[in-house]
């Protein structure tokens, strides 16, 4: 576990949990901060561009990595706006994309993501596109010049865990970028099968957000992680896929 | 039960109430409110036939507690879940309904609530709807701001700390024409990072127009479904005519609006099926415009200035309450807004549980922001459209959700 940590875009993180801040507060930011020892935390510009008086950019503690995610934007051109807004902003080099053509599920549009990926890495943004997964996306988008990968679990919100799991899979296995699980994490349980099929990091807000006591929560979370990536780094041993064996054989009647 | 809207004023001339009595009870002398009049776009679509055919066969008498209990057990709530949430049945299963309508709330919104204001700045009006404090036979002071006293006003209330205004105006094009509104959305946009529009409904051109100077969004209030019901409450003026109106917020995606926002006006007829048609509106157009932002919003009816008899009839707070959870268990996704019109009490207890927006600092007054936000002398200013209940400031809104343990939110989109 020695000198395990997370490299993206050139920069290391001891942590392996991403504050997700579509739903933020102030209370949700303290408390994945200083109980789940995240490092990353996004902010949609959207709703960091504001004069209110409780500016989210103002509860980002020191030495934590803002990535700034450009949440409602409906089409490539747009997110581009938006990442160089936040660069003009002072919100850095990083970006999360996420595009959404869909106001119910909020589900990803990997075409106009892959759009948005090549023309942000080619301005030096470090790019993390939110995606849904689908290995042929993954691979341009690792072409395209991504830091990192940003599957879904499941539809964002949803808090049902790894829905995606097997595509999720098939992304772990051949993409040499991290992938990280973002949306649909629902409970620390999830983040660790997460961690424990080989995941980089998980995302994850809604979960932490609607907990009856955030401060448990979030510590709950940072042990699943660690736990789940302790797990995959020791190499799992045979796992049971479904049912158990009989001692006696399903076939033993048969004659020869 | 009926209200009675009736109402003569002393100002008007006799020539003026004898034309209002023959619109009032001669039906022959009102236009066919199903025609549309000239100047007014027909656009190709198939929503409207679809809601209303499901409107048409909602009996909501047939639906029993076992359907209830379904509709509440299903994953995804279906259209006959719907119909099951919003009949009698339902009453009893009103606190499970709102347990599972905040669950849904929270999914899809986590604790944040939208804080936003409106602002009146024309109430000369050519309809008569005899509900409307604004009607044009209602005697009240009529005001239209100009230019330099719009943005004295927009000053006023950006001051305030408000980043999302809602620029309101009586429905006269000849008073108000589109051109007067761009311009007030252009000065608004300096002002205020989401600009939202509840004017009279207009032609695909017109919204696009009003986009391009800085509108993000559009409110047309349906006012009822109901056809029929609809003659008798809006007897002239080109509001009369139900179908354009129909089609306002798809003329308004057409023109390239972000956002658009639904309702009918809890009241006016049976609130059941006009909470069906409202809901219907919002998840047949969102299939066929799936990037749209929707809201619906569940205005009740007021007093009016002259006639402070108008009451909401049958649509009680717990009815109420249960056509806004099943809004929220039917479209998860949508905003829901409950104006001033709802009592600070209502509004605070509602937040928890199905709405996501919420309006404060609110004047629904003309030119008289002065004078509530820092008690200004203002002489001329023109009357309300109708009486408010909850008269909380941002600040004190602010407070109170905070409060609550929920997060105020003042801006939500990027214009870019």
């Amino acid at each position: 576990m020695n000198n395990d940590n997370l490299i993206i875009g050139g920069k290391e993180f001891s942590s392996r949990f991403i504050l997700g801040s579509g739903k933020y507060s102030i209370k949700l930011i303290e408390a994945a901060v200083k109980d789940a020892g995240a490092q990353m935390i996004t902010v949609a510009v959207r709703r960091a561009n504001t004069t209110e008086k409780e500016n989210i950019l103002d509860y980002i503690p020191q030495g934590v990595t803002l990535i700034p995610n450009t949440s409602g934007a409906r089409t490539a051109e747009e997110a581009v706006r938006i990442a160089r807004l936040a660069r003009e902003l002072g919100c850095g080099d990083f970006v999360k994309i996420e595009i959404m053509k869909d106001t119910k599920y909020l589900l990803p549009d990997n075409y106009e993501t892959l759009k948005a990926t090549g023309i942000l890495a080619n301005e030096g943004f470090i790019v993390m596109p939110y995606m849904f997964p689908d290995l042929n996306v993954a691979r341009s988008l690792r072409d395209a010049g991504a830091a990192t990968i940003m599957p879904l679990g499941a539809p964002i919100g949803s808090n049902s865990g790894l829905q995606a799991a097997a595509f999720i899979r098939i992304l772990i296995d051949e993409i040499d970028l991290p992938v990280i699980v973002d949306a649909g994490i629902g409970r620390p349980s999830q983040a660790c099968e997460a961690m424990e099929m080989g995941a980089a990091a998980v995302m994850a807000n809604t979960a932490l957000a609607t907990a009856g006591d955030l401060t448990m929560m979030a510590s709950a979370f940072k042990d699943a992680i660690n736990a789940g990536r302790k797990a995959y780094l020791s190499g799992l041993g045979r796992v049971l896929q479904r049912g158990a064996s009989a001692s006696d054989p399903l076939t033993g009647f048969l004659r020869d | 039960m009926e209200n009675n809207y009736l109402v003569d004023s002393e100002f008007l001339s006799e020539e003026a109430l004898k034309r209002k009595h023959k619109l009032e009870n001669d039906p022959s002398s009102r236009t066919d409110h199903m025609e549309y009049m000239e100047g007014m776009e027909k656009i190709d679509s198939d929503i409207c036939s679809k809601v209303m055919s499901q409107v048409a066969s909602y009996d909501c008498g047939r639906y029993t507690a076992k359907d209830v209990s379904a509709a509440l057990e299903h994953e995804t709530c279906t259209i006959e879940d719907l119909k099951a949430l919003l009949s009698p049945a339902a009453e009893p299963f009103l606190e499970k309904m709102a347990e599972r309508a905040r669950l849904e709330t929270t999914k899809h919104f986590g604790n944040t609530v939208y804080i936003f204001t409106p602002l009146y700045i024309a109430n000369y009006c050519e309809n008569y709807c005899v509900y409307c404090g604004f009607n044009c036979y209602n005697h009240i002071k009529r005001m239209k701001l100009e230019p330099d006293q719009i943005e004295q006003e927009m000053k006023v209330i950006a001051e305030s700390g408000m980043e999302e205004i809602l620029i309101l105006t009586g429905e006269s094009r000849a008073q108000s024409d589109v051109r007067y509104i761009g311009e007030a959305c252009k000065l608004a946009r300096k002002y205020f990072r989401l600009v939202g529009l509840e004017i009279y409904p207009v032609n695909t051109d017109e919204y696009r127009y009003l986009h391009e100077c800085g509108a993000d969004y559009v409110t047309v209030f349906q006012e009822t479904y109901d056809t029929d019901k609809y003659e008798t409450l809006h007897l002239a003026g080109h509001k009369r005519v139900w179908p354009y109106r129909f089609d306002a917020q798809e003329r308004a995606l057409m023109g390239g609006m972000r956002g658009v926002a639904f309702s009918a006006l809890l009241g006016l007829s049976d609130f059941r099926k006009d909470a069906l048609a409202s809901a219907l509106h919002v998840y047949y157009l969102q299939r066929k415009y799936p990037q749209a932002e929707m809201s619906l919003s569940c205005p009740r009816l007021r007093p009016i200035i002259n006639n402070d008899k108008i009451t909401p009839l049958d649509v009680s707070e717990k009815r109420l309450c249960q056509i806004l959870c099943a809004y929220r268990i039917f479209l998860p996704f949508v905003g829901i807004t409950v104006s001033s019109r709802e009592s600070a009490r209502f509004r605070n207890g509602i937040v928890k549980i199905a709405a996501t927006k919420v309006s404060a600092g609110v004047s629904t007054g003309i030119g008289d922001h002065a004078k509530k936000y820092e008690g200004k002398e203002q002489d001329i200013t023109g009357d309300e459209q109708f009486e408010i209940e909850d008269v909380r400031s941002l600040r004190s809104m602010y407070d109170d959700i905070t409060s609550e343990g929920l997060q105020p939110v003042l801006n939500d989109y990027l214009y870019v």
